[in-house]
């Protein structure tokens, strides 16, 4: 299990491939990454990510670790960036890995619902206009931790 | 007690995190506390459903209890992701 909180930008294609490498008893590999998205009319400058130091770490190692217990996981990354990004640059990603692929899904759906609504991150966006927003969370995102 | 704010409750409030010396006994009780010494704090803490709390970094609710809690940190929902 690897859960990282970093500023800088991370390789998905890399990280993808350093966690698929080398396993022979795991039949199926899960990726997910989250991108910022502009409003669709170029109105996004930046979105900036703010965390809390100190927890961030300990809430997504406890989000994984049930993760652990509740599915045959071979393996858990988690990686999520703070501070500004622009439209198109990747935010996070998870990847798990299981002997079967559904397993593999369903934890990675359970750790994005998590992530959503239990890690402490909060989202500003700032507008070419010069107008911020927090972003506010959606019901439907609280809702969606009743399935689990 | 550390006492620290994110998001627009530090916006509101104005600094990211204070030293508070308190004899509440739960988060509520702190709430009241700070609602009262000033309009800006009184704003922020208007509408508690609006509001989560941790207690030394772990996610709680209102009515729990504070003693020898060494952190104590507001915020909105969150939106991680």
């Amino acid at each position: 299990m690897r859960i990282v909180v970093q500023e800088t930008p991370f390789e998905f294609g890399a990280e993808a491939e350093a966690f698929a490498n080398g396993r022979h008893d795991m039949g199926a590999i899960v990726t997910f990454t989250g991108v910022v998205r502009d409003f669709g009319n170029g109105g996004l400058d930046t979105m900036e990510i703010e965390h809390y130091p100190g927890m961030t770490q300990k809430a997504l190692e406890t989000i994984a670790a049930e993760a652990v217990t509740r599915w045959s996981l071979g393996d858990v990354l988690v990686i999520h960036r703070y501070g500004r990004m622009e439209p198109g640059e990747k935010i996070m990603m998870v990847a798990t890995a299981a002997p079967h692929r559904k397993d593999a899904f369903e934890a990675a759906e359970y750790l994005m619902d998590y992530l959503k609504s239990r890690a402490p991150f909060w989202k500003k966006e700032h507008a070419t206009t010069g107008e911020t927003n927090w972003v506010a969370a959606k019901d439907e995102d609280e809702n969606a931790l009743t399935r689990w | 007690m550390d006492v620290l704010y994110f998001a627009w409750v530090r916006e509101r409030i104005g600094l990211p995190k204070e030293t508070v010396t308190t004899d509440a006994e739960t988060v509520s009780d702190l709430v009241a506390e700070l609602r009262a010494r000033e309009d800006r704090y009184d704003l922020a803490f208007s509408d508690l459903s609006a509001l989560r709390v941790a207690v030394d970094q772990e996610l709680t609710d209102f009515d729990a209890s504070i003693k020898g809690a060494r952190e104590v940190a507001f915020f909105p929902p969150m939106t991680g992701g």
